[in-house]
């Protein structure tokens, strides 16, 4: 089993992320940088998978050269190998699948695992990209049917089942009002959810010495044929409405009057 | 000047109500940049929603009712509403981003070498040049983008346009389809299956947080006496003490009743993103300096197994 994992270096969901005054962009002094907290999840359920069936994790990433260091913790957590598409400045998710997409066609992955959303630009969709651009299978948003909470879980047991030839995959997705079980055929691209996985494993500092020495190949997103240029172009930031400023109540019936008679809602 | 296209949504034989709000949306687009909004229902079994779309202010509707179009499955999907999108001359394809909508539309878009903005909140720009509003960082910058193509694909926010009015009665025109086979395939639905309203539909929606502990009876007995829906943060769902589909927040359900009461949560900002363009909003937290008392119109400072009880009895003495 080989299976690729991109991971994106975004904006520390913790971090306070404030619009600049001239709207062109958001403050990013002072702001913390983290991988995507869904490619967290792909990565841990990659390593499952490997633990289960063998194979090799592979991750990528597409961005400036400071996503080496996102990649580089991935290789202290567990993947073989890495790959950096390099390139400086705004890429919008049409743009980072159309990369990923070659790295996959050099590669030639089992599977393809992606978060399903990247909490800086919120997109959703390079994952789906992937999988329309490679003609493949995808299933997004994967879940788990049993809670987080079970001994299967407990166990780091994998989320996605193969079936025994390896040439398909069985996973539980979420949808509107509930969960449905798919079966995709091998490649294919699957995005995870957050309730794929609950725990993380974390790098060991042996771990982390030898992943410093572990591979980490650069290719420059200029010299992959694909075209630069953004589809989805941002014009300008600003921020979001605020809300005006409510009251505290110092009782239930106080509550109850004030929404009846103040915010008429009962 | 092209046609917009808006894809239809549904679920167990009924329109969802999300695409009329993406119906809603699409008109707006066509005050702007001109062209027919027509309508895509595919599915299997589409008499009915074909109907009901027909009676929303559409210029037409294409029907593809197909065995091939059973289950949802992006690959089929994306390839019928491509053909559609060729069909109808649109130049502008629009969809609810609810799970359907954000699953198939980017490979829509692929197809198309269209851009996608997901999660649209509004529209921006002027005259014909239509940008586009969507939320980014968890709701803590609103983006104006460009569509930079000549295909513009979106997924609209529910909450943030207007339902189509009943209007006019639409002609009907089959689309003959025949996807090639997928490569994925259907098993199992297991359904959440719940007497009270649709979460993203319901006017009232009484959350919880982890402050619950996992004991959901004073939320319960809440709603049931106000027809509420139950909302729940991601702390809950995770512990496995509520259902996924009762997730709010920024990769849960973007929710804006007229009342959301939220108790024992604390108002981290990926809640916040799914439920603050509430019209009133109550939080009741035994924490003063919880992060949800900042956007809470009606803040009570107290245990939640006190308050909500009284509160569900006050609440019923004055409805009487
Ligand atoms: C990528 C990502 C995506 C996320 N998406 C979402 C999302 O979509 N939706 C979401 O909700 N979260 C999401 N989260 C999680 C979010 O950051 C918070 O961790 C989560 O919302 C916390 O849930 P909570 O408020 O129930 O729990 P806590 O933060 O633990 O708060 C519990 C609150 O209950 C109060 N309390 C305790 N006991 C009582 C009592 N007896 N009476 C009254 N009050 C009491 C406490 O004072 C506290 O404020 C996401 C996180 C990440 C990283
Ligand atoms: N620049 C990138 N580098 C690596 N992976 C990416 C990049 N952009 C998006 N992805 C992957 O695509 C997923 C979905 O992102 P998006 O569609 O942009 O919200 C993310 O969780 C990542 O796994």
């Amino acid at each position: 089993m080989k299976i690729l994992v991109t991971v994106k270096r975004v904006e520390d969901y913790e971090s306070k992320i404030k619009v600049k005054a001239d709207g062109s962009w958001i403050e990013t002094a002072g702001v913390n940088y983290k991988s995507n907290p869904f490619d967290d999840i792909a990565v841990e359920e990659a390593l499952r998978l490997k633990a289960a069936h063998g194979g090799e994790v592979v991750v990528v990433s597409a961005g400036g050269p400071a996503a080496t260091t996102e990649l580089r913790q991935m290789l202290a957590t567990g993947a073989d190998r890495a790959v950096l598409v390099k390139h400086e400045g705004f890429l919008d998710s049409d743009t980072a699948a159309r990369l990923l997409v070659k790295v996959v066609e050099k590669e030639k992955p089992d599977l393809v695992l992606m978060g399903k959303q990247a909490v800086d630009l919120d997109d959703n969709q390079a994952g789906q990209l992937v999988a329309e651009y490679l003609g493949w299978g995808q299933v997004t948003f994967a879940s788990k049917l049993e809670s987080l909470e079970s001994d299967a879980e407990k166990k780091g047991v994998p989320g996605v089942q193969l079936s025994p030839d390896k040439k398909a995959a069985q996973v539980w997705r979420e949808v509107d009002g509930g969960l449905e079980q798919l079966e995709v055929q091998l490649p294919a691209v699957i995005t995870c959810d957050l309730r794929l996985v609950k725990q993380l494993r974390y790098a060991k500092l042996p771990d982390i010495m030898k992943a410093k020495k572990k591979p980490i190949e650069e290719l420059a997103a200029a010299s992959l044929g694909v075209d630069l240029t953004p589809k989805v172009k941002v014009v300008r930031v600003e921020p979001p409405p605020a809300r005006q400023a409510g009251i505290k109540v110092p009782d239930v019936p106080t509550l109850v009057d004030k929404l009846k008679n103040e915010a008429k809602v009962l | 000047m092209g046609n917009i296209l808006v894809v239809a949504e549904h679920f167990k034989g009924k329109l969802r109500k999300a695409s009329l709000n993406a119906i809603g949306a699409a008109q707006q687009v066509k005050a702007r940049a001109g062209g027919e909004v027509v309508a895509l229902v595919l599915g299997k079994g589409t008499a009915a929603v074909t109907q009901e779309v027909a009676s929303r202010g559409v210029a037409k509707v294409l029907e593809a009712d197909a065995d091939a179009l059973a289950s949802p499955l992006a690959e089929t999907y994306a390839q019928v509403i491509a053909q559609a999108v060729q069909a109808s001359g649109a130049t502008y394809v629009v969809a609810a981003a609810t799970n359907f909508g954000k699953d198939i539309l980017p490979r829509v878009a692929g197809k198309l070498g269209a851009g996608l903005a997901s999660d649209i909140v509004g529209l921006a720009g002027e005259g014909a040049n239509v940008l586009f509003k969507r939320p980014m960082w968890a709701g803590n910058a609103i983006a104006t983008v460009e569509v930079a193509t000549p295909v513009k694909v979106v997924t609209i926010r529910p909450t943030d346009f207007p339902e189509a009015v009943p209007s006019g009665s639409a002609p009907v025109e089959k689309l003959a389809v025949d996807p090639t086979s997928p490569k994925t395939k259907f098993l199992q639905f297991q359904e959440v299956k719940s007497e009270r309203p649709e979460l993203t539909e319901a006017s009232v929606v009484v959350a919880g947080g982890r402050g619950t502990k996992g004991d959901f009876k004073p939320i319960e007995a809440l709603a049931d006496l106000l027809g509420a829906a139950i909302g729940a943060s991601r702390a809950v769902v995770d512990a496995g003490w509520q259902p996924n589909d009762m997730q709010v927040g920024q990769t849960g359900k973007v929710v804006a009743p007229k009342l959301y009461i939220a108790a024992g949560i604390s108002g981290a900002i990926q809640h916040l993103a799914g439920m603050k363009g509430s019209k009133t909003i109550v939080a009741i937290n035994k924490d003063p300096e919880a992060p949800i008392f900042q956007v809470a119109d009606y803040g009570l400072v107290a245990d939640l197994f006190k308050a909500l009880p009284e509160l569900t009895e006050e609440i019923r003495k004055v409805k009487g």
